[in-house]
């Protein structure tokens, strides 16, 4: 027995869980709710106050507040119910969702689809098994971010950044804007993971020295943070013994990576992806459940929104078909990652995709003079050339849907060509 | 810190430390007409060897036949059950293997067995590899035999602890946190008088020490019998909870002078426990963690377990336990200090034996102050069951009954904020990020605290009437927050 029944459910009120609102209703869905935990919609891009957000989709630069405010003010234009304050506990397998929150209480939903965009979260430092004491002072990036941008607190004055992950380099820049001193960003891989465009302006522009082939190896201090100790590692990720630099710090941050948020997904049944840690989907971004739809952060790691808000835009126009019970169309070709490729998504395409279809990766390494090949039956699709690749940042290859009726072969291979730099 | 001025506090009995050995005693006190206070150098119930141990009831086949361990051991292992189920504690008879890879271990095995049944364990049986394989069968296929031991359990420590403590207070008790002691004399005619770090000072006519790692301290200080202790410090890897775990047994290796060796456990929350490996520190209160440590427990335990990853590694953390030169429990009178008595000494099996060394010790307490059992006792709490563990229906009926079990504030855990208002409500209730933690799991699940942190430091500075800035992770200067944006950023470089 349920509550109420609607068209399509969406989880998650941030820019993917909008921007699939926005397509359902385009597309004619009259009965879509969208149910967010946070007490205003938005997602993690209401505490990035920085700008960069929407060059790619709006031809502008603006802040994280501003790119949601868009979406937002879209939704309730079409009159789209966002339920604010209202956290999921379970998704089953056949679209039954239950939630509460104070002022609805509990509540059971049957959905004709849903969309499954609730987000990532960061690594904590259990992931990394850094040893030490375990005092007051070691955060993730995005928990400082809000503190200091949505709470109007300091969570330190002299700061270490463990991780080269986009967050951790705007909080680089934030801390040393709010009076803070960052004394390192240490990053445990011969390359950074973050955008390139973060390392020369939070990082140069400030003066705060980035390590590579570093990592945090002790953690000081009893109550508070007092200070940690940076070792090179070597091509193993070895700490190399005798190459120790300590700093006397009080905060710690760590943004060491993110993973798709998984509990519903894995609670619907939804097959993950070990790569991406992400739902396996179809390019219509369903997934292995039918009617279940991922897209943005839980599907896979970001680095841009505009390509968050693409994805996303796709999968609530196919959520939307779903309901009106066209039934989907069975995968036909499997999407492999080749070598120097890492977590292509989709990983599943149909014989006639209806729309062009984007594969999406990141780099194993960073390759210079380089391309990016997809090959079917031994046959290049296609060959998309740049001078760099690398992992920080999401390499887009459009398909056009075209080119699949004539694949001589049913596996699609992504993989990379060039001058690996670090071998 | 704000300094207060000094005060003169007086009762029948204080107890040194609110660790397991403590709480329990003060419970057992709690039901004779009579004053107790309990001292704590930590800010809340705990904090020590309590909060950070395998989480074991031992059935008590490892101790040596006629030691306090082995006595207390298997009388306080026969006590769990009962009073788990009434203070609302998780417990679970889950049974242990204690596995064997050559002839040497299987003597081992084989001896425990013998030990086992000296000391009155109940069902224990040598297993063949086969056997231990069909029992449990992601071990190692290495092994050799297994000493079966159904009667092993597992529990949460803290939570019996804070369990223990609230229903001590609802009786009675007061407890003093942040109070350590710098000196323990005889006082004026009878008694004892305790000076605290803060300069307070506490009058009493019966001291017990259960002060764990400062237990000889404390005890040399009044004995003629002085002590020697070392402190013997323990790493862990906990593990995500997990819908299917590889055992459903605790899995010990045989154990070494140094200890019980190390495990792979389940907690019964679900998560995966292994550890401890075993180091001699100078520093009791030295909890860090080291890479080499580390690295032991993990080699170690892999050779249990040959499929360990630690990918689903959510925390590291140590426990210090508190090893006497005697390689035993000392529970009892303290020599040549009459009004005194101790249970130090306490490392494994101590969480197994604390609730029978309380009932031994607070009947040696009642019989030396000729103390009467009180005609009423309040009964314990009966905590609501987790919003974890809630049926939809329950959940319904929650949130209907109190809109504040709605608001989901740690999302790994599922932990609502009225269950975080009521662990701070409590009667030794929560003050800090931590004790939240251990007493309501909010913070113990994959993202570490990362979510919930600050809307659980916004919850406790409401309901202890603090500012946000106040708020510790766990206590003295383990603050979250140095200052506000605004006032920082006017401070500039007085700031660096």
């Amino acid at each position: 027995m349920t509550d109420q029944h609607v068209d399509l459910l969406i989880i998650g009120a941030g820019p993917a869980g909008l921007a699939a609102a926005i397509a359902a209703r385009e597309a004619g869905i009259e009965s879509i709710l969208v149910l967010e935990r946070e007490k205003e919609p938005g997602g993690i891009l209401r505490q990035c106050i920085h700008n960069g957000f929407g060059l790619h989709r709006f031809s502008e630069e603006l802040t994280g507040p501003e790119y949601a405010k868009r979406d937002v003010d879209r939704v309730r234009e079409l009159d789209i119910p966002v339920r604010c304050g209202t956290t999921v506990l379970s998704v089953s397998p056949d679209r039954v969702v239950t939630c509460v929150s104070p002022e609805f209480g509990f509540s059971r939903l049957s959905a004709g689809a849903v969309v499954l965009a609730m987000g990532c979260r960061e690594r904590p430092r259990g992931a990394l098994c850094t040893p030490g004491s375990r005092p007051a002072g070691i955060y993730s990036a995005g928990t400082a971010q809000r503190f200091v941008n949505l709470e109007g607190y300091m969570p330190g004055r002299r700061v270490v950044i463990l991780g080269s992950g986009d967050i951790g380099l705007i909080m680089a820049r934030r801390m040393t804007l709010q009076g803070a001193k960052v004394l390192a960003c240490v990053e445990i891989m011969p390359y950074s993971s973050g955008l390139n465009r973060n390392i020369v302006q939070c990082l140069q522009d400030y003066g705060i020295p980035l390590y590579l082939s570093h990592t945090v190896t002790d953690i000081h201090g009893r109550e508070r943070l007092t200070g940690v100790t940076v070792s090179r590692v070597d091509e193993n990720r070895k700490p190399v013994p005798g190459a120790e630099i300590c700093f006397d710090c009080d905060t710690l941050l760590l943004s060491c990576g993110l993973i798709p948020e998984n509990e519903l997904s894995q609670g619907a049944g939804v097959e993950l992806s070990p790569l991406t840690s992400g739902p396996v989907v179809s390019e219509t971004l369903e997934t292995s459940v039918p009617g279940i739809f991922a897209c943005g952060n839980v599907l896979h790691v970001h680095d841009l929104v505009d390509h968050v808000s693409a994805e996303s835009f796709r999968a609530g126009r196919a959520a939307a078909a779903f309901v009106r019970a066209s039934s989907p169309p069975a995968p036909v070709f499997t999407v492999k990652d080749g070598p120097g490729v890492r977590g292509t998504v989709p990983q599943k395409i149909s014989a006639r995709p209806s729309e062009d279809v984007s594969l999406m990766f990141r780099p194993a390494d960073v390759y210079r003079n380089a391309a990016a090949v997809v090959e079917c039956g031994g046959q290049e699709v296609l060959r998309k050339k740049a001078m760099i690749y690398t992992p920080g940042e999401m390499a887009v290859l459009t398909l056009k849907k075209e080119v699949f009726e004539s694949l001589p072969d049913k596996v699609i291979t992504v993989r990379m060509e060039g001058e690996k730099q670090h071998g | 810190m704000t300094q207060q001025s000094e005060k003169v506090f007086q009762s029948d009995i204080v107890i040194a430390g609110a660790g397991i050995t403590g709480v329990s005693l003060a419970r057992e006190l709690s039901r004779y007409d009579v004053s107790v206070i309990v001292l704590e150098r930590a800010e809340d119930v705990a904090e020590g060897a309590t909060k950070a141990n395998s989480g074991i009831v031992h059935a008590g086949y490892d101790a040596k036949p006629g030691t306090a361990k082995a006595k207390y051991n298997v009388l306080g292992a026969a006590m769990f059950p009962a009073l788990c189920a009434e203070l609302s504690v998780p417990y679970r008879k889950c049974g242990a293997l204690v596995v064997g890879f050559d002839d040497n271990d299987r003597q081992t095995l084989e001896d425990l067995l013998r030990r086992g049944v000296t000391n009155g364990v109940k069902n224990l049986r040598l297993l063949n590899r086969e056997e231990a394989l069909a029992a449990e069968p992601s071990l190692n296929p290495e092994i050799v035999c297994a000493l079966d031991v159904p009667e092993s359990a597992i529990v949460s420590p803290y939570e019996l602890a804070y369990a223990m403590a609230d229903d001590a207070a609802l009786n009675g008790v007061r407890f003093h946190f942040d109070q350590e002691i710098n000196s323990v004399s005889a006082a004026a005619g009878s008694g004892w008088q305790l000076a605290t770090a803060r300069g307070d000072v506490f009058r009493c006519r019966v001291f017990i020490n259960c002060a764990g790692a400062s237990g000889a301290a404390l005890h040399n200080m009044i004995s003629d019998q002085p002590l020697q202790m070392t402190h013997r410090r323990g790493q862990y890897y906990l593990l995500d909870r997990a819908p299917y775990q590889p055992f459903t047994r605790t899995v010990f290796q045989c154990p070494s002078a140094m200890g019980k060796g190390v495990l792979v456990s389940q907690s019964v929350h679900g998560n995966l426990l292994l550890g401890p490996n075993a180091e001699d520190i100078d520093d009791p209160l030295d909890t860090a963690t080291t890479a080499e440590g580390l690295a032991s427990v993990l080699a170690r335990a892999q050779r249990t377990w040959p499929a360990l990853s630690t990918r689903s590694n959510i925390t590291n953390f140590s426990g210090v336990r508190a090893h006497l030169s005697t390689d035993d429990f000392q529970i009892g009178p303290v020599s040549g200090a009459p009004g005194a008595f101790e249970a130090i000494g306490i490392e494994s099996p101590g969480l197994s034996s604390a609730p029978a060394v309380a009932v031994d010790l607070a009947a040696s307490v009642a019989s030396f102050l000729s103390l009467r059992k009180k005609g009423n006792l309040v009964p314990p709490r009966r905590p609501k069951k987790p919003f974890h563990d809630m049926t939809d229906e329950e959940r319904a009926e929650a949130v209907q009954n109190d809109p504040a079990y709605g608001n989901i504030v740690c999302r790994c855990e599922v932990v609502t904020e009225a269950e975080i208002r009521e662990a701070i409500r409590r009667p030794v209730g929560a003050r800090s990020i931590d004790g939240v933690k251990r007493r309501t799991r909010a913070g113990m699940g994959r993202c570490q605290g990362g979510f919930c942190s600050p809307r659980v430091a916004q919850i406790i500075a409401e309901e202890t009437g603090v500012c946000l800035q106040s708020v510790t992770k766990c206590g003295g200067d383990s603050l979250l927050l140095v200052d506000t944006v605004e006032s920082f950023l006017k401070g500039g470089a007085g700031n660096d």
